[in-house]
C-alpha cells in the first residue's frame, strides 16, 4: 500500500509539473511553435484554452482512475479547495507569461529548467492547504495580493450531473493550490497509466537494450577500468585483523570449537580384548556377581505334562494370593499346538524387574551351607556297646486307683513301693508283679520311700502334712526285729525344739497296717528323703513366705530340727549326699549345696531352668541332675563348674522325675510326654575327663491321661532295671 | 589414665558404607544421572553386615553402598560427559526460547556423546568375563529388536539391537554351538556353549508388545545401551575366533545366488544385506577360506587321581557332543508359512540341517515345496491339502524335542493333527527322590537305545504299565521314607495288644491259644535298631546344629511331599484317560 501511495504522490506531483510545463510551452508556442519537438515530455500538444475552459466545471472529486488508497492526499487537496475566480487566475496567468517570455529572451539555457517557474501565482510555499480553508484567498501571489479562490457554485447535485454528462469528468483533476480544475489530456492520461504499471513513462525507452559483456570469458587485450590499484589493497586491514584475531583468542580459549567430525564410531566394534593384562584382573574390586535368572521347569512349558497344570483348587488359591507370596509368578498352561501361543504379557515387565534387581537390589555374600544332614549327627558310641540297660517293657503292676506320685524299691531289690493319690501304699513283689500288701493312709500319698540301709526294713511315706514311718515286715525276722528296735529307740529325748513337728505312735488299726510312727507337721509334706545311713530323713514343705521348709528328722531320737535359719527360695526338693555330709536343696532355678558339719553353704549351682521339678545325685556324689518343668534335663558337675555340664532336651513335655542307678553308670527321666528316657552316663575317675552321656533307650508303655504322663522313675538297686509309675494308675518294670 | 574417649561410629563398618543420597551428593548429580552411572559402571548396593552399625544406631531403611565403590565413581570420565549434556540442554533450550535457530543447529551439531569401551573393558577385563555376563545383555537386546518404532527408544537402538542379535544367532550357528530349545508360555529359551561357558537366552514371540505404563523405559534403555556395546565387543571377538570377518559377510557363492534373486525386491543394498543376513540361510564367509573342520583328536592326558571312569564318562559325552552336533545333517526342511521361522530357520542350521521356506515369507529361500529332496515338511496346521509322499508332514515341536533328546526322535508322535507328547523343559536336572515324569523316562530309555514295542498300542500299554511301575516305586519309596516310623508303631500296637491280652488273662479265665513262630527279619531288625540310634543320636545334637538339621529334613521332606502330589496328580489323570478311552471302546 505504500508503495502505491507513494507512486500516486509522485504520479501526482508529477502532474503537477506538467501542468507548470504545460503553461510555459502554451506560451512558448505561442512565440516559437517548433521548440516543441525538442522536448522530452511531448506534452506541448495539447490545446491549452480547453483546461480553462473545463476548470469552471471541475470538481476535487477524482475519476475512476484513482484508487481509494490515496484519500489523505485527497482530503487535504479538497480542504484546500478555494474560491479562486478565473478572472484572477488569467490576469495572473498573464503576468506570468509576461515573465517567462522574458526570462526566455534573456537566455536560453533555461529554457527546460522550471524549477523557477514553480508556484510563481501563489507564494504560500508547500504548506498543506487547509489552512486557508477558512479564508477566501487561497494565497498570495508575487505582488504580495490575496489570491482569491475560484467562486465555488458547485454543491453535490451540481457535482453528480457534472459526472453523469460529463464524458471528461473522469480526467478530470482539480488543482489545489490554485483551486482550478484541469482535464487532463490523452497523453496524459497514458503517461498516468504507465506509470502505474510501473513501466518508464517514455514511450521510446527501450528497456530490454542487448547488454554489453564486460566481464565474459574472452580475454580482453584491455582492461575494463583503468584505474591504478588502491593503496589500501596493498596494506593489511586492520579491521579484517581485529577479526581474526578475536576468533584466534575464542579458538585459543577453547569457545569455538571446531567442527565435530560425524562420529559414526558407536557402532563400530574392535577387539577389546586384544591386551589382557593380568594386572587389572588383580586389582580388581570385591564384587558380587549377580545371581542368573533360575531356568525354567517343566511347568513354564507351552505345552506341560498335564501333572503340572492347576487344578481348580490350586488355581484359585494362586489367585487368592498376594503376588509376592506366590510359589509360581505364572499359570501354567496348555496349548494344542505352537501357532496358538500368544505372547506373554508380562514379558516386559520381567525384564525391568531383572533389571531393578541388577541396579538397586542391595547383594550381600552368604555362604550357603551345605552340609550332609549326616554329618551333624554327633558320633556317638554305639548303644549295643553300652549294655547293659533297659530295653523292654516286661511287667505291669495294676491295682492302683488313681494315679501313682512315688514309687520306691527296697534296698534289698525284692519289693517295690508305690503311693498313690487314692490313698493308698502298696507294696509290690517285683519279680512277680504280686500287690504284697496294701496300707490305707487316708490321704493322697505324695512320696514313699524305703529305708537305704539294709539292714533295717522301713518306709517313709508323706502325705498331706504326716509324714509316716511304716514297717512293713517284709523282710527276715533280724531285720525286722532290728527296724523295730530304732523305732523304740531313745523315746526320753523328746523334741526339744520348737520345730512345729509332733512325734507320736500309731495305734490300734494303723499299727495294724504297719504304721509305726507319725510326725505331725506344721505344713503339707511334698517329699521326704532318707539319708544314706538310714537315721535320718529330711521332709520338704514347700512354702515361700516362711523360713520353715524343710525339715531334719533324727529317727533313733525321735527329734526334728530345721537347718535354716533363712528363706531363700520355694523349695522343689532336697536330697543327701550319699557319702559327706553334704546336703542338697533344690529352690526354683538353683541348687544349693550345704556342708551340715560346717553349717555353711559350699555351692549354689545355676539350673538355667525356669522351675526345677526333681534332682537326684549321682552315687559318687560328684554329679547331681535336675529335671525341670521345661522340659530339659541338667547335668551338672560339681567339680567342674556351677553351670550345667550338659542341658538335655530330650523330652517334648515337663520332666517330672530323674534317678541315677546306684551301680550301672545309667540315669532315666521320666517325662509327661509318657516316654521313660534311659541315657549311659559314664563318670571317670579322671578329673580331665568329662563324664559322658549317651542316650540309650527310649521306653514307652505309659498312656497319657489328663496331660499327665510317667510321674517318678527309679532304678532296681542291684539290676540294670527301671520302674516307671504313670497317670494311667500303672507301674512298668522295663528290663 | 588421659587418652581421648572413642568416638561411636568413626571406625570399622560405618565408615566403610555411604547412603544412596550421601553418595549423590558427593558425586553431585542428579539421581537419574546417577542412577544411570551405577548401572553403565555396575555398581550396586550393598547389605552390610550389621546394618545397625552402619546405620548409625538407626533402623531406618536405606540401601547402603560401598564407600570405596562410590570413590571409584568419582574419577569416571563419564560423569563429565552428563555434566557436558546437561549443559548443552540447557543450551538448546535457551536457544529454542530466544528462536535462534542457527544457534540450535550449531548445538545440534556439537551434541556431546559418550562411549562406553573403556566400562565394557574395566568392567570384563578378561572375555570370558563378559561371556559369563552375556545372558541378561542377549536377552535384552532380543527383547529390544522386536519393539516397534513406537518411540519408546530411538530407532537406531532398535536397529542395533537387531543388527548384534543377528549376528548372535550366527555366530552360534556357524560355531554349531546351541545345546537346548525350550518352548514355554514367555518365549523361546535357547542354550549355547560358547567356549565353554552355557549361556542362556530368551527370545519372546514374534508378537507386538503391549507397552506396559508402570516401566520406566529409561532404566531399560540404559541398560541397552551398556548391553548392545558389551554384545557388539563380543560377537566381534567370537567372529574373530572362528575365523570369520567381522562385521559378517555371506558367503560369497550363496551372496551371489541371492543377489540374482532379489535384487529387484529390496532398494537399498544395505537393507538387503541385513535381511539376508538374518534369514539365516547363508553360511558366512571366513577370513582364511574354508577348510574342512578340521577333527583334531583331542590327547588324552590322563590326570593323576582321576579313574578312567570318569574319563570314559567324559569321553561319552564327548561323543554325544559330536553327534548332537551333526543331528540334522542331511535332512531338508521345508518350513510352511504359519511356523516361526526364524526360531526354527536357527535351530535347523544349528544341527547342521537344510531349510527352507516360501519365497514371500522371507527372502533367502532356497528351495520350493515341490523341491522332490525334500525330508521334512513343518507344518503348524490341522491338515495340509497337497501333501508329497516323500516327506514327513510334522509339527514343529519334534524339532526342539529332538534337540532337547539328541537323538532323533520317531516322528510318528508328531504327525498332522495328532495330540503332541508334552514338551518337557531340558533344564531339569533330576536328582533321586525328585519325580520324574513318565515322558522323561521314555525319551531316557530311548536315549539308552531301547527300542520301543513295534506296535503302536502295544507300546502305549507298555508304557501305561511303565507309568504304572514308576508311580509303585515311587511310593514304595515314600513308604521307605515313612517306614520307621510305622514299623515302629506296630510294634508299640503289638504290644500293647500283649499287654491287654496279659492284663485280660488275669482277669478272665486264663485261656491258652496255640503260638505262632514270628518270623523275625533280621535285615529288618537290623535296620531298625541303626534307626533308633541315628534318632538318638540326634536327641544328643547342639541346638545349632539341630535347627539347621531340622531346617534340612523340612526341605527334603517338602520336597518328597511336592513330588508324591505330582504322581498322585498324574495317577489321577492317567486313570481318567483310560476309563474314557475304555468307554470310548465300547
Amino acid at each position: 500500500m505504500d508503495d502505491r501511495r507513494g507512486n500516486v504522490q509522485s504520479s501526482e506531483q508529477k502532474e503537477e509539473m506538467k501542468k507548470v510545463q504545460e503553461k510555459t510551452t502554451k506560451r512558448r508556442n505561442k512565440e516559437k511553435e517548433e521548440l516543441g519537438d525538442e522536448q522530452i515530455l511531448n506534452l506541448n500538444n495539447e490545446p491549452p484554452e480547453e483546461d480553462e475552459d473545463l476548470s469552471d466545471s471541475e470538481d476535487s472529486v477524482y475519476s475512476g482512475l484513482e484508487d481509494s488508497g490515496s484519500d489523505s492526499e485527497e482530503d487535504e487537496e479538497d480542504g484546500s479547495d478555494g474560491d479562486v475566480t478565473v478572472d484572477s487566475e488569467q490576469t495572473h496567468q498573464a503576468e506570468e507569461k509576461k515573465n517567462m517570455t522574458e526570462v526566455k529572451r534573456k537566455d536560453d539555457e533555461y529554457e527546460h529548467d522550471s524549477s523557477d517557474e514553480e508556484d510563481i501565482r501563489n507564494t504560500v510555499g508547500n504548506i498543506p492547504m487547509e489552512w486557508y480553508r477558512d479564508f477566501p484567498h487561497i494565497g498570495y501571489d508575487l505582488d504580495g495580493k490575496k489570491i482569491y479562490k475560484p467562486i465555488r457554485n458547485k454543491d453535490e447535485l451540481d457535482d453528480f450531473l457534472d459526472k453523469m454528462e460529463n464524458p471528461d469528468y473522469w480526467r478530470t483533476v482539480h488543482d489545489n493550490q490554485t483551486g482550478s480544475v484541469i482535464v487532463l489530456s490523452d497523453e496524459q492520461v497514458e503517461l498516468v497509466n504507465r506509470l502505474q504499471r510501473g513501466q518508464f513513462g517514455d514511450i521510446n525507452f527501450n528497456e530490454y537494450q542487448p547488454s554489453v559483456e564486460y566481464f565474459s570469458s574472452d580475454v580482453m587485450i584491455h582492461p575494463v577500468t583503468n584505474r591504478p590499484e588502491d593503496k589500501r589493497s596493498f596494506i593489511p586491514s586492520l579491521v579484517e585483523k581485529e577479526k581474526v584475531s578475536k576468533l584466534v583468542h575464542a579458538i585459543k580459549m577453547g569457545w569455538i570449537k571446531p567442527r565435530r567430525v560425524e562420529d559414526n564410531s558407536r557402532g563400530t566394534f574392535y577387539d577389546l580384548w586384544a591386551s589382557e593384562d593380568s594386572s587389572i584382573l588383580s586389582k580388581h574390586r570385591m564384587h558380587l556377581p549377580a545371581p542368573k535368572i533360575p531356568l525354567p521347569g517343566h511347568n513354564e512349558s507351552y505345552n506341560p505334562p498335564p501333572e503340572y497344570l492347576f487344578t481348580d483348587e490350586e488355581r484359585a488359591l494362586w489367585e487368592q494370593q498376594d503376588p509376592s507370596d506366590r510359589k509360581l509368578p505364572y499359570v501354567p498352561m496348555k496349548f494344542s499346538s505352537l501357532r496358538q501361543v500368544p505372547a506373554f504379557p508380562r514379558f516386559i515387565h520381567e525384564r525391568f524387574e531383572r533389571c531393578l534387581d541388577l541396579y538397586l537390589c542391595p547383594r550381600q555374600r552368604k555362604m550357603r551351607v551345605n552340609v550332609n544332614p549326616e554329618d551333624l549327627i554327633p558320633k556317638l558310641p554305639k548303644p549295643k556297646d553300652l549294655q547293659p540297660f533297659p530295653t523292654v517293657q516286661s511287667l505291669v503292676y495294676r491295682g492302683h486307683s488313681s494315679l501313682i506320685r512315688s514309687i520306691s524299691v527296697s534296698p534289698s531289690g525284692q519289693w517295690l513301693a508305690s503311693g498313690s493319690d487314692d490313698g493308698t501304699v502298696r507294696i509290690w513283689e517285683v519279680c512277680s508283679s504280686r500287690c504284697m500288701k496294701t496300707i490305707q493312709v487316708g490321704g493322697a500319698v505324695k512320696t514313699v520311700t524305703w529305708n537305704p540301709n539294709p539292714a533295717v526294713c522301713l518306709l517313709a511315706v508323706a502325705l498331706n502334712s504326716v509324714v509316716l514311718i511304716l514297717s512293713p515286715a517284709l523282710a527276715d525276722r533280724q531285720v525286722v526285729s532290728s527296724s523295730e528296735r530304732l523305732l523304740l529307740g531313745d523315746q526320753e529325748a523328746e523334741a526339744a525344739e520348737d520345730t512345729g513337728a509332733v512325734w507320736s505312735e500309731a495305734e490300734g488299726e494303723e499299727l495294724n497296717q504297719g504304721i509305726r510312727l507319725k510326725v505331725h507337721h506344721p505344713k503339707a509334706v511334698h517329699q521326704v528323703v532318707w539319708h544314706a545311713k538310714g537315721d535320718y530323713l529330711a521332709s520338704v514343705m514347700p512354702d515361700n513366705s516362711s523360713h520353715l521348709q524343710v525339715l531334719i528328722h533324727q529317727l533313733s531320737r525321735r527329734r526334728s530340727q530345721n537347718p535354716f535359719r533363712r528363706n531363700k527360695g520355694l523349695v522343689q526338693c532336697v536330697s543327701f549326699h550319699p557319702v559327706r555330709p553334704y546336703f542338697f536343696v533344690a529352690t526354683q532355678r538353683s541348687v544349693r549345696i550345704y556342708n551340715l558339719v560346717k553349717q555353711e553353704m559350699t555351692k549354689k549351682l545355676q539350673a538355667n531352668s525356669k522351675w526345677i521339678s526333681s534332682m537326684a545325685v549321682h552315687p559318687g556324689g560328684d554329679h547331681v541332675i535336675c529335671g525341670s518343668y521345661d522340659c530339659r534335663l541338667s547335668w551338672f558337675d560339681l567339680d567342674l563348674s556351677t553351670k550345667p555340664y550338659k542341658m538335655l532336651r530330650h523330652h517334648k513335655k515337663a520332666v517330672r522325675g530323674v534317678a541315677y542307678h546306684r551301680v550301672y553308670p545309667l540315669f532315666a527321666s521320666a517325662s509327661d510326654d509318657g516316654s521313660v528316657i534311659v541315657c549311659h552316663g559314664t563318670v571317670y575317675n579322671d578329673l580331665l575327663q568329662n563324664p559322658l552321656i549317651v542316650p540309650v533307650k527310649v521306653l514307652r508303655g505309659h498312656v497319657m491321661t489328663h496331660d499327665l504322663g510317667v510321674l517318678d522313675v527309679t532304678f532296681h538297686p542291684t539290676q540294670p532295671w527301671v520302674f516307671s509309675s504313670g497317670a494311667d494308675n500303672t507301674i512298668r518294670l522295663f528290663t | 589414665m588421659g587418652g581421648l574417649q572413642k568416638k561411636k561410629f568413626e571406625r570399622g563398618s560405618a565408615t566403610n558404607y555411604i547412603t544412596r543420597n550421601k553418595a549423590r551428593k558427593k558425586l553431585q548429580l542428579s539421581l537419574p544421572d546417577f542412577r544411570r552411572l551405577c548401572i553403565l559402571k555396575g555398581i550396586y548396593p550393598h547389605e552390610p553386615k550389621h546394618k545397625k552399625k552402619v546405620n548409625k544406631g538407626s533402623t531406618a531403611q536405606r540401601t547402603f553402598y560401598m564407600l570405596k565403590d562410590i570413590r571409584f565413581l568419582m574419577h569416571e570420565p563419564i560423569v563429565g560427559k552428563f555434566r557436558d549434556y546437561k549443559v548443552f540442554v540447557r543450551k538448546l533450550k535457551k536457544a529454542y526460547g530466544k528462536t535462534e535457530w542457527s544457534a540450535v543447529e550449531r548445538l545440534r551439531e556439537n551434541k556431546p556423546t559418550y562411549k562406553l569401551d573403556h566400562i565394557i573393558k574395566e568392567r570384563y577385563p578378561a572375555f570370558i568375563d563378559a561371556l559369563r555376563d552375556i545372558d541378561d545383555a542377549l536377552c535384552m537386546c532380543f527383547l529390544f529388536s522386536t519393539f516397534a518404532r513406537t518411540g519408546k527408544c530411538h530407532v537406531q537402538t532398535i536397529q542395533l539391537c537387531r543388527r548384534l542379535t543377528v549376528e548372535w544367532m550366527n555366530f552360534v550357528i556357524a560355531s554349531r554351538g546351541l545345546r537346548k530349545v525350550f518352548l514355554s508360555i514367555k518365549g523361546i529359551y535357547y542354550q549355547a556353549e560358547v567356549m565353554g561357558q552355557l549361556i542362556t537366552w530368551l527370545v519372546p514371540y514374534q508378537f507386538a508388545h503391549d507397552h506396559p505404563t508402570d516401566v520406566d523405559y529409561r532404566v531399560m534403555a540404559t541398560f541397552t545401551e551398556l548391553y548392545t556395546t558389551l554384545l557388539g565387543f563380543v560377537n566381534f571377538r567370537l567372529y574373530h575366533s572362528l575365523n570369520l570377518l567381522y562385521p559378517p559377510k555371506l558367503d560369497g557363492k550363496a551372496m551371489s545366488e541371492l543377489k540374482e534373486e532379489d535384487e529387484d525386491d529390496y532398494a537399498m543394498n544395505s537393507e538387503c544385506y541385513l535381511e539376508k543376513l538374518s534369514a539365516l540361510s547363508a553360511s558366512l564367509s571366513r577370513v582364511v577360506s574354508a577348510t574342512e573342520e578340521e577333527d583334531a583328536e583331542l590327547d588324552q592326558f590322563p590326570v593323576e587321581g582321576e579313574d578312567t571312569e570318569k574319563m570314559e564318562a567324559r569321553e561319552r559325552e564327548q561323543k554325544q557332543q559330536e553327534a548332537q552336533k551333526k543331528l540334522f545333517e542331511g535332512l531338508k526342511f521345508y518350513l510352511n508359512r504359519e511356523v516361526p521361522r526364524e526360531s526354527l530357520a536357527f535351530v535347523i542350521r544349528c544341527f547342521g540341517g537344510e531349510v527352507s521356506w516360501d519365497k514371500s515369507v522371507c527372502i533367502g529361500s532356497k528351495y520350493e515345496v515341490t523341491d522332490e529332496t525334500i525330508t521334512h515338511h513343518i507344518v503348524d496346521r490341522p491338515n495340509v491339502d497337497k501333501q508329497y509322499i516323500n516327506r514327513y508332514y510334522i509339527q514343529p515341536q519334534w524339532v526342539y524335542d529332538c534337540v532337547n533328546a539328541k537323538i532323533r526322535l520317531p516322528v510318528e508322535d508328531y504327525f498332522l493333527g495328532v495330540t503332541l507328547p508334552p514338551h518337557l523343559s531340558p533344564f531339569v536336572e533330576e536328582k533321586e527322590g525328585d519325580y520324574v515324569p513318565p515322558e522323561k523316562l521314555k525319551i531316557m530309555a530311548l536315549q539308552r537305545g531301547e527300542k520301543p514295542g513295534m506296535d503302536r498300542t502295544e507300546e502305549d500299554e507298555e508304557e501305561e504299565e511303565d507309568d504304572d511301575e514308576d508311580d509303585e516305586e515311587e511310593e514304595e519309596e515314600e513308604e521307605d521314607d515313612g517306614g520307621n516310623d510305622e514299623e515302629e508303631e506296630t510294634e508299640e500296637q503289638n504290644l500293647k495288644t500283649m499287654q491287654e491280652q496279659s492284663s485280660q488273662g488275669k482277669s478272665l479265665q486264663v485261656k491258652v491259644t496255640p503260638g505262632k513262630v514270628t518270623v523275625e527279619n533280621k535285615a529288618r531288625l537290623e535296620q531298625e535298631e541303626k534307626a533308633e540310634e541315628k534318632r538318638l543320636a540326634i536327641m544328643m545334637m547342639k541346638r545349632k546344629e539341630k535347627y539347621l538339621f531340622d531346617k534340612i529334613m523340612f526341605g527334603k521332606k517338602r520336597k518328597i511331599r511336592e513330588a508324591n502330589k505330582l504322581a498322585a496328580k498324574r495317577k489321577a489323570h492317567d486313570d481318567a484317560e483310560k476309563s474314557k478311552k475304555k468307554k470310548a471302546r465300547k
